[in-house]
């Protein structure tokens, strides 16, 4: 017998796509039973509450959350989110429902010895409700009480061998695509760079220094499944720069129809016989590809590496040996000054560990101005707004090219320093006066 | 409910203390296909929706199962995806960036024992827990946000806007029958935490009245000089009001006209709540993308300025995201994403063709960048 009528969030039990009512509904239906005999040490009516909360909010149309006071674990800054109802007296069991992020694996496999550890905890000392995973990509506790904040994180380290990830004006979690794990187009490792610079950084993931929040992600080709051109400060995107290997056998295949075109992507559309000409050669961006007499030819130099016939003939066409990653900066969701596009502050970088080079010339600068120069909740990329591009190639030290300007500037309002102009700014009025008169 | 100690002492927080030691490391969760072929897969084939064979050098191929997953999960839904992982892939799983689980198995009798052990499950109401799909030319899985299962300022919740999109696309989530990938995701609010900004279809709640001021407990509950720090329009400042019983507090106002939505100042300052039943709703936004293919990455375009939220399946919401994709997958080319299509066709024909009307809300009065996006050539269609 469920605690509250929820008439509104029944009607999303029906419908084919997975409902997380029914869900809800299943552990609240588990932790009443508790035939496991597990000693809950949060209110075992959570998920029961947490189900009446979210009712009242289908009714009201508004929320019943309130933001929480600084709730955390001794020494970090981050990794836990207070959160309160604004109904404590109704949902007691959830009076107290604070969020715990915990850091992910890099490319998110997982055993499931590992999950049903994670779970055993998770159900015993908070709501046993989870998201796997949150936007930035971390595996996230819904729902504990304070008390119980520390007593996670102990289990977690010592137990689990696992720490918690980032929230506030921290690095937060980096995460990265499945990569060179499971993915032929992967142009370096991503899940390796990825572990090692959570590693690496983890005072700055868990001790708040920084203006704002700050994230790296990790896309192993410019496909960017984890949108890391769009969402990360730092986004690292897998390219190369020799040829690209083609297996003219495979082509001819895929011309004579043997070889379903982008993996089979587009089974269920009517789009006729694959046709090379029409759907490679005439959508390559750049023009640069010819297909005669059965030979189908890349002129390199031209090509950006957008990627598409490489998606489209995965059998015949292979990135590049010459692999490593173009380093975009400055992406960011729209507040507050609209959205912004990484922008390309380094066009190639080989991506080897231990990563000296990425960590000193481009990581490390790059955080040093953004400390010193930052507002109060600004993100790397409106400070280059603000500063302008021109500053970051200044503490990078990196040299400007034109591959990092979509176009040149259309004003010619330049910015002369002092040691660009031959003599300085510094001039004599009276010898300027012995040609000049007033 | 007793109390069970960890083995944290409160009293010498630091004793035995673990700390920075960060996640587990990714090659422990390997599974030995993976750990075996790493940086030496050939190529992949979707051999039907939800389901891919990879296959590498050495010739071995890895099959993968793809199923929907709701990001919001109990441990008990957990548990059963690792029975799943456990009597077909020998413990191992993983899962996507857009909140897909991934089961991997070695061989195609395996996967399609699987795949349809993994569609035959469903919960009491009849959906699926495991709907397997989410590849190719179709419509995967919907990235989102909190909203009303745990945040302090959405303006719609996410769970059900996706559960309610997602039914009526669900025959697109199991097909191949869109001219490219067609990714939507959504964000309870303008912060959006889910960076639904470079979606082909971004649902996003949306708040359209400025806070209410509890100017009794204004200053007893908040840091005044927080609150207007917070506010990224600088619409906040304080003031000096007189309460009914004429007693003097010191509180805030706000400059309406200025004010964007956004609810950072309730972040900082819960007197100033802005939630609304008829203030806040859904925004739609489209034609964004994040992949370099083709075309380059871009952001996604207001279409819809607000639809009320309407509990508990958003059916005006539905019904026009619907119209969007039912468009787009009549009339772009293939390989073309949404965003690519419009400008192909033109924004003009792109509201003409999705059935939407073009208001005043939709033209970009938001500093500098909006001068770029007004029309500046005499090309336009009729």
């Amino acid at each position: 017998m469920a605690k509250h009528e929820t008439p509104l969030l029944d009607q999303l039990e029906s419908g084919p796509w997975p409902s997380f009512v029914d869900d809800l509904k299943q552990e609240a239906a588990s932790r009443a039973k508790n035939e496991k005999n597990v000693e809950y040490q949060v209110p075992q009516d959570a998920v029961d509450d947490l189900l009446g909360v979210l009712e009242l909010s289908f009714k009201h149309g508004r929320t019943h959350w309130k933001h929480g006071g600084i709730v955390g674990v001794f020494g970090y800054g981050g990794g836990v989110i207070g959160r309160y109802c604004d109904q404590p007296e109704m949902f007691p069991g959830v009076a107290h429902f604070h969020t715990m992020r915990v850091s992910q694996p890099a490319g998110k496999f997982y055993t499931t010895k590992y999950l049903e550890d994670i779970c055993d905890l998770w159900e015993r000392r908070g709501s046993g409700i989870t998201n796997m995973h949150g936007s930035t990509g971390d595996i996230i506790f819904l729902g504990t009480t304070t008390p119980q904040l520390e007593e996670v994180f102990w289990e977690l380290g010592h137990n689990l061998n696992q720490d918690l990830g980032g929230s506030g004006s921290n690095l937060r979690t980096p995460s990265d695509c499945v990569g060179q794990a499971r993915c032929e187009f992967a142009c370096f490792d991503t899940q390796a760079i990825c572990h090692d610079l959570t590693v690496e950084y983890q005072d700055e993931l868990h001790r708040p220094a920084f203006p704002y929040k700050f994230k790296f992600k990790f896309d192993g080709c410019p496909n960017c499944c984890v949108a890391s051109i769009a969402r990360s400060d730092l986004s690292f995107v897998g390219t190369w720069r020799d040829d690209i290997k083609i297996d003219q056998k495979a082509v001819a295949a895929y011309v004579g129809g043997e070889i379903a075109p982008n993996g089979g992507a587009h089974s269920d559309g009517n789009w006729g016989p694959f046709d090379i000409q029409k759907e490679i050669i005439d959508l390559c961006p750049t023009g640069c590809m010819k297909y005669e007499g059965g030979k189908l030819e890349i002129n390199t130099p031209e090509c950006t590496r957008c990627m598409h016939c490489i998606n489209a003939m995965p059998r015949a066409l292979r990135i590049g040996d010459d692999r490593g990653c173009s380093i975009f900066a400055g992406a960011k969701a729209p507040i507050l000054d609209g959205a912004q596009m990484g922008s390309l502050i380094v066009p190639f970088i080989k991506v080897e560990e231990p990563y000296d080079e990425i960590k000193e010339t481009v990581i490390e600068p790059i955080w040093d101005w953004w400390m010193e120069e930052g507002k109060n909740r600004e993100r790397l990329g409106e400070l280059m707004k603000r500063q302008g591009f021109q500053k970051l190639l200044e503490v990078t030290g990196f040299k400007p090219d034109a591959r990092m300007v979509q176009e040149p500037r259309t004003n010619p309002y330049i910015f002369w320093k002092e040691e660009e102009v031959e003599g300085g700014f510094d001039r004599d009025i009276n010898e300027f006066r012995k040609h000049h008169q007033r | 409910m007793a109390f069970v100690s960890s083995g944290y002492n409160p009293d010498k927080p630091m004793e035995n203390r673990i700390t920075d030691i960060g996640p587990r490391k990714y090659d422990e969760f390997y599974p030995p296909v993976i750990k075996k072929n790493k940086g030496k897969w050939l190529y992949h084939e979707i051999l039907e929706p939800g389901v891919l064979v990879h296959v590498a050098e050495s010739g071995d191929e890895v099959y993968t199962v793809r199923v929907g997953g709701c990001r919001l999960m109990s441990v008990t839904h957990i548990r059963e995806i690792c029975e799943v992982a456990d009597k077909y892939c020998d413990g191992h799983l993983r899962f996507t960036t857009r909140n897909n689980i991934e089961f991997m198995t070695d061989t195609k009798d395996k996967a399609m024992a699987m795949k349809d052990d993994l569609n035959s499950r469903k919960f009491p109401g009849g959906s699926y827990k495991f709907p397997v799909g989410g590849t190719g030319a179709g419509i995967t899985n919907i990235v989102h946000t909190q909203g009303w299962i745990h945040c302090h300022t959405p303006a719609t919740d996410a769970s059900g806007t996706v559960k309610a999109t997602l039914d009526v696309l669900f025959d697109d989530f199991k097909s191949h029958r869109m001219p490219a990938q067609l990714r939507i995701s959504m964000a309870c609010c303008l912060n959006m935490c889910g960076a639904v900004h470079c979606s082909d279809i971004a649902i996003l709640g949306y708040h359209r009245k400025p806070p209410m001021l509890d100017h009794e407990y204004l200053d007893k509950m908040c840091e005044i000089p927080l609150a207007i720090a917070a506010c990224p329009t600088a619409a906040i400042k304080p003031s000096k009001v007189k309460l009914d019983d004429g007693t003097e507090v010191k509180s805030v106002s706000v400059n309406e006209p200025r004010c964007m939505f956004c609810g950072n100042c309730y972040t900082m300052c819960p007197s100033m709540p802005l939630a609304d039943d008829v203030g806040d709703g859904i925004v739609l936004m489209a034609g964004g993308k994040v992949s370099n293919r083709i075309s380059a990455p871009k952001f996604s375009k207001v279409v819809v300025a607000f639809i009320p939220n309407e509990m508990p399946r958003w059916p005006t919401m539905t019904e026009t995201i619907q119209r969007m994709v039912e468009a787009y997958a009549k009339d772009a080319n293939k390989y073309e994403r949404l965003g690519d299509w419009a400008e192909r066709i033109g924004w003009e024909r792109f509201f003409e063709k999705c059935e939407l009307e073009f208001t005043h809300h939709l033209i970009d009065d938001f500093r500098d960048p909006a001068y770029f996006t007004w029309r500046q050539t005499s090309q336009f269609k009729f």
